[in-house]
């Protein structure tokens, strides 16, 4: 079991979730410089969040063409699991392994506070480790987190079970309260909350855990 | 070979909350300017592109547009294309 973490320029949670993963839960990881191509022996992807290529244009819009990419999305089209952690949600859009967009916050501002949210595991293999519409709490990290598609888009993911994480009290305006969602085959999800930030009991919960140690099965 | 101009108009489209541009249509009444009911704000991007003919260069630019410089499921863009004028003074000797 290894985990890749991809680093962009412009990533400032790539230590983090490295240090969640392997410093808190012993998972080896490797960080994946964004001109890479080699994912040889991984066996899940990890796009953390940050500020992508300092998110000029949009969140995520430049990272979309990165080298690395290219080779993430085939690997998710392999069944391979791959984890969109804030920044990394945005270019989940943006590639269109996920619907919808992520905008600006309602009330504007960048908010970081812990969340509560509502886990439906689903399909979705990071999840697994969670029961059906657990509570947890999380923290948020954002400025561009509302979660925006067409209401059609919204209900189809509803009836699929891709919308796998809530937030009880919505902070910045999501359509459905969204803060996470999978893909059809469950093997893609992405989240705005950072499961990273709550793995080592030294600096708060330990309720993102269970998302990192689903990979082992 | 021929140089165009494009100018590329982002917009977010109607049904997008733009909470930026309400805050800045709360500011315009805070300046004194009323009756200003609608504001929302894009981006406008510019740039020059060389190509065998403006039909060539107007479909280069529609594919930027629709694949990078605007994400169509929340915005809407416009695109203005001119040729740039080649003057003899231009032209090498």
């Amino acid at each position: 079991m290894s985990i890749g973490v991809v680093v962009f320029p412009g990533s400032n949670c790539d230590r983090d979730v490295a240090w969640a993963a392997q410093g808190c839960l012993g998972i080896p990881t490797r960080f994946l410089w964004h001109e890479e191509r080699d994912l040889g022996g991984l066996d899940a992807v990890v796009l953390p969040g940050g500020f992508s290529y300092g998110d000029y244009l949009r969140c995520g819009a430049i990272a979309r063409f990165a080298p690395v990419l290219e080779e993430v999305v085939a690997f998710a089209a392999r069944g391979g699991p791959v984890l969109g952690i804030c920044n990394g949600f945005q270019m989940l859009t943006e590639l269109g392994l996920l619907p919808g967009a992520l905008t600006r916050n309602s009330r504007l501002h960048f908010i970081c506070e812990p969340t509560a949210l509502t886990v439906r595991p689903s399909q979705c293999g990071w999840l697994s480790g969670y029961g059906e519409a657990e509570e947890i709490e999380l923290p948020i990290a954002h400025g561009e987190g509302r979660y925006q598609c067409e209401p059609a888009t919204l209900e189809a993911m509803e009836q699929a079970g891709q919308v796998v994480l809530r937030y009880r009290a919505n902070p910045n305006g999501s359509v459905g309260d969204v803060a996470g969602l999978c893909n059809p085959a469950g093997n893609v999800l992405g989240l705005m909350p950072h499961p990273e930030r709550a793995c080592d009991p030294r600096t708060g919960g330990l309720d993102g855990q269970r998302l990192f140690t689903s990979l082992l099965g | 070979m021929p140089r165009f101009h494009a100018r590329v108009l982002v917009s977010l489209r109607p049904s997008v909350l733009d909470p930026a541009g309400e805050a800045t249509r709360a500011a315009s009444s805070r300046l004194g300017v009323e009756g200003v009911s609608r504001l929302r704000i894009g981006k406008a991007v510019e740039l020059e592109i060389e190509a065998p003919d403006a039909d060539t260069a107007r479909s280069r630019v529609e594919l930027l547009s629709d694949r990078l410089l605007a994400n169509p499921v929340i915005e809407n863009w416009e695109l203005e294309l001119s040729e740039i004028a080649t003057t003899n003074a231009s032209l090498p000797a």
